[in-house]
């Protein structure tokens, strides 16, 4: 079939058959404004309701204003997208949410970065005509998220992505007309719903309705605290990605400056998660190897595939999903868990500070890490492992709040003895990091020959499911790697079924792995923004010395000084964990209204 | 053969039901039991004869004989009287209002005359719950016809050239619909009967429903044959248990007799049917909502194109259509294109079923050919304007339609004539308004509808009509401004431009219509904080009648805000403007001489401030 040809403000464009107005406008330079409408191509992911109606346009011939976002072209269209019916019904429409939403600006954690309030300034809404009754809501918090819904415009895009793109079902539109909201089922709680703080919806929401939990105060109360010592360690995302909240190009790593920052703030020790990483795979890949060769030596009891766990939202999801394969998960803590028990011990030892003066911050781009820390298994005592932890986003507020000139810090370096970190524990960021990072140890620890080639290609790439054979001269082993949750059930699902191909399978619940975090800066849809992220850390990778976990000095050291070996009874009490399976019942008490 | 030698059909309609039409039945089968004429004498009970007013209704024939108002004390004189001693009861026949004669014979009733019975053929007339007298009056004949004379192609053709158009409200040709399903292709398709009749007071559909379910049967059948669907849906409302109860018989009936399943009359043509319930949601009678709600989702409607004839339910090809235009089906094919489309105007062809209702003499269901004048229904069918006050308007199509005023009594009602004049045909609502009634109330009354009903999906339709409707609210209540006339105006229009789906596109209709053809009220409401017609209670305004008013003080002393003035032996004066409306002066006074009216002399008020 050919292209269609229509007319768009007396701009003659062409386009492919079942092409949208608004993309075929795009393509020829026309912003037409859209509010709910949300796409990223490379991953399949669209949400378009066509419920805002801000996207509206004239259609030669048609009685009503069209939706452009929805409406498909056809031959000899003639579209006008801002004659004075079209700017007349989309401000009137504009007045109308605006006239349901808490004039909260001023307060408001998404201010300046709102795209209602975007649309407002755009359209030069100066009055409000229909003011009227305000739809109200209960505030919710947990762990991670806030949900604030007086400030939901039904966009629908946090149900979209945690239907069906993560698979989690937490969100859903309940109620009818007016007091229509999207929240969990019976509008209850999100910590009662099978909700994994996997921030996704957090990340697409284009109001203040779903934001994070700051801990930003916390931190700086520890940081001024004379008795307290504050050390601070950072995941390795968000050196690709905090640049972008100062203006910086994205993909820009600002590893050094990050450093910088932190030491102005004050911490007293700043440290690397990717040294927590390059431990993660000292116990992991041990693990791995263990039950491969369990594995084919025939022992029964030996369950492969191994999952990577490193991921809270992931632990959550199959917590109450597959309550009945807890056995299948590496029994590894995540980076940021381990670099909080080593700290609170080896390091709190070596600088003889007590457990209870000791306090962990993490720098994470997530926000199921704030959960995660305050998981009862990762406390002693009550006294947590990882005390605080603050995302990206957070933390640029932070160092904008201590007037701190980002761009103009000059490089530094983290301290020792947590800081040190190897090639293969900055790509944990990465989707398909953490197994790369793995198979670049496991192989030399199995075959005992070092890599010619560090870098394993074949496990690289932005695909929602993928495979690889890797070969550890002559052992195959399956590789799966899934992002975003809808893809990981996938992978699940076939291991639920005795189906599953693999050997171990790397699995991060973001889509576009930990630097799309739900707690990175926002990339406004901008795809473009998380592939130069990605790249930023390969780059990274590149330019260490070290490019292998088991090379890494600080490591080495940890072991021979601490740990013993991997596997070893105090590294297995410190640094392995068990899991907890999740019911997706749903009780209601009416105590929790 | 039937050894019967008369029959007594008792209306059965859920209307006649509720005012005892079932116990008429028990108490006259048990009559007829103890008078020994079971043999002789059957009784049935039958779907809606449509004289609401007049019910509960009882026919007896062959001597054509129709009861009004039957009550249960009734049935020993009936059946003495009339059934042994062959003499009517006179006082239980209906009574012309103008000639004062008994009418006999319904076909002579000003409220029959000019209606034509076409979807309504067989209510009143056979025992719903009984295929044998649906088969008797020609049900299943054209589903006989189509499967062993006509090819799938002629019979669309058929359909299309009848120019039957949908009857659900919006008017597409049937025809064309079933084309544009037909040449989808899929491994399944679906035909869907849409019988979620959420308009408030319309029963057109129920009333199909109850008295003729296997017209409606059958019609899927002829549709899926069609289209080339094998399985259909009756998307029916909850809160029609009678309906449901009459369709879950009749599916059984017709499965036993072969008339629906494998292999329908030997033609190796499958098709079955299955019911599917609304929840209490007027927008589920959207037919996507509708589609989305069989489907277990959330119902809301989704923008079309893709229409379902493309993309329904489960994403197969689906035909949606409404229970009256199904009902016209069979007897269109049977009786023929000619003679259906010598009823009508030419663009509207056949009748509508209408339910006429408000402040009209003889409220109930109506069917009508197209082209006929509101004149003709409002004061020949309907029997003029009740207690003889004045017609005001017509409001047609429920939420999603306007009102008809003087100026249209002689406009011919039909699809497009009724959109002219600034309304809709809608599913056939027909409400009568007089003198007494208010029309910006009217207006708010449907809209309050709407925001109750609007799904929330879209911004215009969730935020806009609640919005319309608080500027209604209070310019009833006397916090109204001119302003307020024209923001009306202007969100009714966006409302309407930009709204998702049929039930946002429409709501503002009632707003905009009222006020195209009243401005005068609603400017009487807004600026002058006055209702004409006295029903908006925040515009009402304590009045001391100069007659009758004493000096007694009473009043003065009992008013709780000291808004009311005057000296002894004087007359007393409240002053609106400080005046809460609480009644207390009225319950006060020994001398009637205070009043709710609803207007005050503003001339007065004017000089005294000054």
């Amino acid at each position: 079939m050919g292209k269609i040809t229509i007319t768009i403000d007396n701009k003659r464009i062409e386009a492919e058959p079942g092409t949208t107005i608004l993309k075929a406008a795009r393509g020829a330079g026309i912003e037409i404004p859209t509010l709910c409408h949300f796409e990223m191509c490379d991953m399949g992911i669209e949400n378009r309701p066509g419920g805002c109606r801000i996207c509206v346009v004239e259609v030669e011939g048609r009685r009503n204003l069209a939706p452009s976002c929805v409406t498909e072209v056809q031959e000899g269209m003639v579209v006008s997208t801002h004659n004075i019916r079209v700017l007349n019904a989309r401000k009137t429409v504009l007045q109308l949410i605006i006239s349901d939403h808490p004039f909260d600006c001023l307060v408001c954690a998404k201010s300046g970065q709102c795209e209602l309030q975007h649309l407002a300034t755009q359209f030069g809404i100066r009055s409000l005509p229909y003011a009227g009754e305000q739809s109200r809501y209960r505030k919710d918090t947990s762990p991670s998220i806030i949900r604030d819904v007086d400030k939901c415009i039904l966009c629908r895009r946090c149900e979209m992505v945690c239907n069906d793109v993560q698979t989690v079902g937490a969100l859903s539109a309940v109620n009818r007309g007016f007091m229509a909201v999207v929240a969990p089922a019976f509008e209850m709680n999100l910590e009662k719903s099978p909700c994994t703080y996997c921030g996704q919806c957090v990340s697409v929401c284009p109001t203040g309705a779903l934001t994070e939990v700051d801990h930003s105060y916390e931190v700086l109360q520890a940081l001024s605290n004379p008795k307290k010592t504050v050390v601070v360690q950072t995941a390795p995302a968000v050196r690709a990605a905090l640049g972008e909240e100062f203006g910086m190009e994205p993909g820009t790593l600002v590893t050094g400056k990050l450093v910088a920052a932190l030491r102005r703030l004050g911490f007293d020790y700043v440290f690397d998660t990717d040294f927590g990483a390059d431990l993660t795979i000292m116990e992991e890949g041990t693990e791995l190897l263990n039950r491969i060769k369990g594995y084919l030596a025939g022992d029964p009891n030996v369950r492969i595939p191994l999952l990577t766990s490193c991921c809270p939202g992931w632990v959550n999801f199959f917590e109450h999903n597959f309550p009945d394969l807890l056995d299948v998960p590496s029994t590894a803590k995540s980076p940021q868990q381990m670099f909080g028990a080593i700290a609170k011990t080896y390091f709190a030892e070596k600088i003889g500070v007590k457990r209870e003066d000791l306090v962990v911050v993490s720098i994470m781009p997530c926000l199921a890490k704030k959960y995660e820390c305050q998981r009862d298994e990762f406390k002693v005592d009550g006294n947590p492992d990882v005390d605080y932890s603050i995302s990206t986003r957070e933390l640029a507020a932070f160092i904008r709040q201590a007037n701190i000139d980002f761009p103009g810090l000059p490089d530094e370096e983290y301290d020792d003895p947590l800081g040190e970190s190897s090639g293969a524990g900055v790509i944990f960021g990465n989707t398909g990091g953490v197994i790369e990072a793995a198979c670049r140890t496991a192989y030399e620890l199995y075959t005992g020959r070092s890599l010619d080639r560090v870098e394993f290609h074949e496990l690289r790439g932005m695909a929602g499911i993928r495979s690889a054979t890797v070969d550890f001269d002559g052992l195959k082993l399956n590789i799966g790697i899934a992002h975003g949750l809808g893809n990981a059930r996938k992978l699940l699902d076939e291991v639920r079924a005795g189906r599953s191909q693999y050997h171990a399978i790397e699995i991060m619940a973001c889509p576009g792995g930990c630097i799309s975090g739900g707690g990175q800066p926002y990339t406004h849809l901008k795809e473009e923004i998380l592939k130069r992220r990605t790249a930023a850390l390969y780059m990274a990778d590149e330019r260490k010395r070290i490019r292998k976990s088991h090379e890494n000095p600080s490591i080495i050291r940890l072991y021979k000084e601490f740990l013993g070996e991997p596997g070893s009874p105090r590294a297995h009490s410190l640094l392995h964990t068990e899991y907890f399976p999740k019911s997706n019942e749903i009780t209601i008490t009416l105590n929790n209204h | 053969m039937s050894h019967y030698k008369m029959h007594l059909l008792v209306c059965a309609g859920t209307g006649c039901q509720s005012s005892q039409s079932g116990l008429i039945h028990e108490m006259l089968k048990d009559e007829l039991d103890r008078k020994g004429l079971k043999e002789d004498v059957q009784v049935i009970k039958t779907g809606c004869f449509g004289f609401c007013e007049r019910g509960p209704i009882v026919k007896i024939l062959p001597d054509n004989t129709f009861y009004t108002e039957v009550k249960p004390e009734d049935i020993r004189e009936i059946v003495d009287e009339h059934l042994i001693k062959g003499r009517r009861v006179h006082r239980l026949l209906y009574l012309d209002p103008e000639t004062e004669e008994h009418i006999l014979d319904s076909k002579k009733m000003g409220f029959y005359k000019k209606q034509l019975r076409i979807a309504l053929r067989n209510c009143g007339i056979i025992d719903p719950e009984n295929i044998d007298e649906a088969i008797g009056r020609d049900a299943y004949q054209a589903l006989g016809m189509v499967l062993t004379r006509h090819t799938p192609e002629e019979t669309i053709e058929i359909i299309k050239r009848s120019g039957l158009r949908g009857r659900g409200g919006a008017g597409f040709p049937t025809g064309i619909k079933w084309e544009i399903a037909r040449r989808n292709s899929a491994d399944q398709k679906y035909v869907v009967c849409n019988a979620d009749e959420g308009d408030p007071g319309a029963f057109m559909d129920r009333s199909i429903l109850e008295g003729d379910p296997h017209s409606i049967l059958e019609a899927m059948a002829i549709c899926g044959y069609c289209i080339g669907a094998t399985k259909g849906l009756i998307y029916i409302r909850a809160e029609y248990p009678l309906a449901i109860k009459r369709l879950k018989i009749a599916i059984r009936q017709a499965r036993e007799y072969g008339l629906l399943g494998e292999d329908i009359l030997g033609t190796g043509f499958r098709f079955d049917i299955n019911l599917r319930y609304g929840a209490g949601a007027f927008v589920c009678g959207e037919e996507t909502a509708l589609i989305h709600s069989m489907e277990g989702k959330r119902g809301e409607p989704s923008n079309k194109p893709p229409f379902p004839a493309a993309r329904g339910y489960l994403g197969k090809p689906t035909n949606v259509n409404n229970v009256e235009t199904f009902a016209n089906i069979p007897v269109i094919l049977l009786k023929g294109v000619e003679w259906f489309s010598s009823i009508g105007t030419e663009r509207s062809k056949g009748t509508k079923v209408f339910a006429l209702a408000g402040k009209i003499n003889n409220v109930g269901l109506i069917e009508v050919p197209m082209g006929i004048t509101l004149r003709e229904i409002i004061y020949e069918i309907g029997g003029g304007i009740k207690g003889g006050k004045r017609f005001k308007a017509v409001q047609t199509g429920g939420p999603s339609g306007g009102c008809l005023t003087e100026k249209h009594l002689d406009t011919p009602i039909d699809y497009e004539s009724l959109t002219a004049a600034g309304s809709m045909m809608g599913s056939g609502g027909m409400i009568v308004l007089d003198e007494d009634d208010c029309m910006v109330s009217v207006a708010k009354f449907y809209l309050d509808f709407i925001v109750e009903e609007s799904c929330g999906k879209c911004a215009p339709c969730r935020i806009g009509n609640r919005r319309l409707y608080e500027i209604l609210e209070r310019i009833c209540d006397g916090k109204g401004t001119g302003e307020d006339l024209e923001k009306l105006y202007n969100l009714a229009n966006v409302i309407k431009d930009t709204s998702l789906c049929g039930l946002g596109q429409t709501s503002p209709n009632p707003v905009l219509s009222t006020l195209n053809n009243f401005p005068e009220e609603y400017r009487e409401h807004a600026v002058d904080k006055k209702c004409r017609s006295g029903k908006c209670r925040n515009l009402l305004y304590y009045v001391i009648d100069d007659e009758n008013c004493v000096g007694c003080m009473a009043c003065v002393r009992v008013c709780p805000v000291n808004a009311i003035t005057g000296a002894r032996k004087q007359t007393h004066f409240i002053h609106q403007d400080k005046c809460i409306k609480c009644g207390s002066c009225m319950d006060k006074c020994q001398f009637d001489a205070i009043g709710l009216k609803s207007d005050y002399d503003r001339h007065t008020v004017s000089i005294l401030v000054n």
